[in-house]
């Protein structure tokens, strides 16, 4: 299993192939156009995070203590941004989730396009998916 | 389109050709590619005069207005002074103490909402708006409606999204006490048949505001040909900077209208026990109003009014007419907004793309367009979709321009549709 940073690594080597925001588009599309779509009865209003321009659901669960997550989204690219950090999050422990600090989405030049303007809920879905693992970690500290 | 405009073709285009070298952001390459600029509805670009008029101003006769004795504060009044005139010519009004400056076209209504409305709507009076508005012109008048008790009722639009007048017709009753509506619709780029609808509201004492954004770059604007009560617009959508907008309203309904904010400006004299009002305009642009930024939409009225108005609206229906031919070849392409007297806008939704999909690839060519609900979540919810793309033409774009959006979307669908 690798770590957080690992995962993050190897997306930021994979985004070295590309010099043009227009080859990354075109990738973040293919991961998006790739992810498994999710199981319909997961598409509810109460695993929705509402973006200006586009919908995400987002399901968590919980396995053997660690947090694993599968969404779906009206958007392509909002996919693939899902499938990024699904890559990097999904079967992670809570506590790593909770501390993630994502700086791939950064170094792969990804904030500069989306985190500025409300159209994409890439800043929602990162909050929604530690507030997902927070809630399973409390639930588990409570457990024991 | 508009068909009335007899300038030949080739004229128009050339003319417009040379009017781009006033613009010099269209010299930028975002990604390294040539900028086509097509969210014009969302804000104009700047001729390089307004962005000088506002360098001018900070560097050489920043000051504060109307109370200071010395040369600069006379200097910046002066300059401040004179646009209240030119505001006043370029619509046409009859005095220039009708002319209120505010931070833009929501600020706008958002006065006339908050001091007539509040002084002349009560429970169980019903307002008007069309199911085209901008949330801008409908939110200031739900929450009045919500504070009063009153009813907030909508003209219908046809499929084309064209207003529908008998339905406004049939809103018209004694309860009726105010029209807001909306003369060029920035998601479908419909041009409303305003002057009909106020002679209409007229025939009952009914007071009419025209939220005027999208119409103030494209055409001539005659407020006492409309006679409209009040008209907003914002400066930033017709060459301007951002942050300053205008309302005008009819000095008769200003003059019997509380004050908005209260602040230094807007009052006459102020002790502990009793404070009165300065007179229109003033009386409604509490503290230091937007100095730099009034005098440069001077400056981009003074630009409108050194072009040929009839050749730049002739030139933006064919690039209207161009886009639209277009886009109606592509297959899986559906036009939102197909009124016969349109502006300058196509608004388009693609079968099986999303639209900020759609937008993203297209800003990755370098084309800005603008994707979503564009402010106006009803217009959406009456077509049953999610959101357009929109493209929206000033005179400073080109056909191949509009060449290389339907390219653009072309490509768009080979990558984001899955058949």
């Amino acid at each position: 299993m690798k770590s957080v940073a690992e995962h993050e690594a190897e997306i930021i080597e994979n985004f070295e192939l590309f010099d043009e925001w227009t080859d990354k588009y075109q990738y973040i599309i293919e991961l998006g156009q790739k992810l498994p779509p999710l199981d319909e009865q997961f598409k509810t209003d109460d695993r929705k995070i509402k973006g200006c321009q586009s919908s995400v659901w987002l399901n968590a669960y919980e396995k053997d203590g660690n947090v694993f997550f599968e969404a779906d989204s009206d958007s392509t690219f909002v996919k693939g941004e899902i499938a990024l950090l699904i890559q990097v999050l999904s079967g992670q422990s809570p506590d790593a989730i909770v501390n993630a600090q994502l700086g791939f989405i950064d170094a792969i030049g990804l904030r500069q396009h989306v985190a500025v303007t409300r159209a994409n809920g890439l800043a929602a879905m990162i909050k929604q998916m530690k507030l997902y693992a927070l809630g399973i970690s409390s639930t588990t500290k409570q457990q024991q | 389109m508009n068909t009335e405009v007899p300038i030949p073709a080739i004229q128009s285009q050339q003319y417009c050709a040379g009017l781009r070298a006033d613009f010099p952001i269209l010299n930028e390459k975002p990604y390294g590619k040539p900028l086509i600029y097509f969210d014009n509805a969302a804000t104009s670009q700047k001729p390089a005069i307004v962005i000088e008029a506002l360098q001018e101003y900070y560097a050489t006769y920043n000051a504060n207005i109307h109370r200071g004795v010395h040369f600069l504060s006379q200097k910046a009044s002066q300059a401040f002074d004179d646009v209240r005139v030119k505001v006043q010519e370029f619509i046409h009004a009859s005095s220039e103490r009708e002319i209120i400056f505010t931070r833009g076209t929501t600020e706008s209504v958002n006065l006339v909402a908050a001091t007539y409305g509040r002084k002349n709507i009560g429970a169980g009076d019903e307002i008007i708006v069309s199911a085209m508005e901008h949330h801008s012109n409908i939110v200031p008048w739900q929450l009045l409606c919500e504070e009063k008790g009153a009813k907030l009722r909508v003209i219908e639009m046809n499929d084309a999204g064209e207003l529908i007048i008998d339905s406004f017709k049939s809103l018209l009753n004694e309860k009726t006490k105010f029209v807001a509506i909306v003369h060029t619709s920035n998601s479908l780029g419909t041009i409303n048949p305003v002057k009909e609808i106020i002679a209409l509201a007229h025939e009952r004492n009914i007071p009419v505001l025209v939220d005027g954004a999208q119409a103030v770059a494209h055409s001539k604007i005659d407020v006492q040909d409309l006679d409209c009560d009040f008209f907003a617009f914002s400066g930033h959508k017709m060459f301007g900077p951002t942050g300053v907008g205008v309302l005008y309203g009819k000095l008769n309904l200003l003059e019997n209208m509380p004050p908005y904010q209260g602040g230094g400006e807007m009052i006459h004299s102020v002790s502990f026990e009793k404070t009165t009002f300065n007179e229109v305009p003033f009386k409604f642009e509490a503290g230091t109003p937007n100095i730099a930024d009034v005098i440069a939409l001077g400056t981009a009225i003074d630009y409108m009014n050194g072009i040929d108005l009839n050749s730049v609206a002739a030139f933006e229906q064919e690039l209207l007419a161009h886009a639209t031919e277009g886009l109606k070849k592509i297959p899986h392409v559906k036009l939102i907004g197909t009124a016969s007297k349109k502006s300058s806008v196509v608004s388009f939704v693609i079968e099986g793309v999303n639209a900020l999909d759609a937008g993203m690839y297209l800003d990755t060519l370098g084309i800005a367009v603008r994707t979503g609900l564009h402010c106006t979540e009803p217009v959406m919810q009456r077509f049953g979709i999610p959101g357009t793309i929109r493209a929206s033409f000033m005179f400073y774009n080109t056909f191949t321009e509009i060449d290389q959006l339907l390219d653009g979307v072309k490509k768009a669908i080979q990558l984001l549709r899955r058949d």
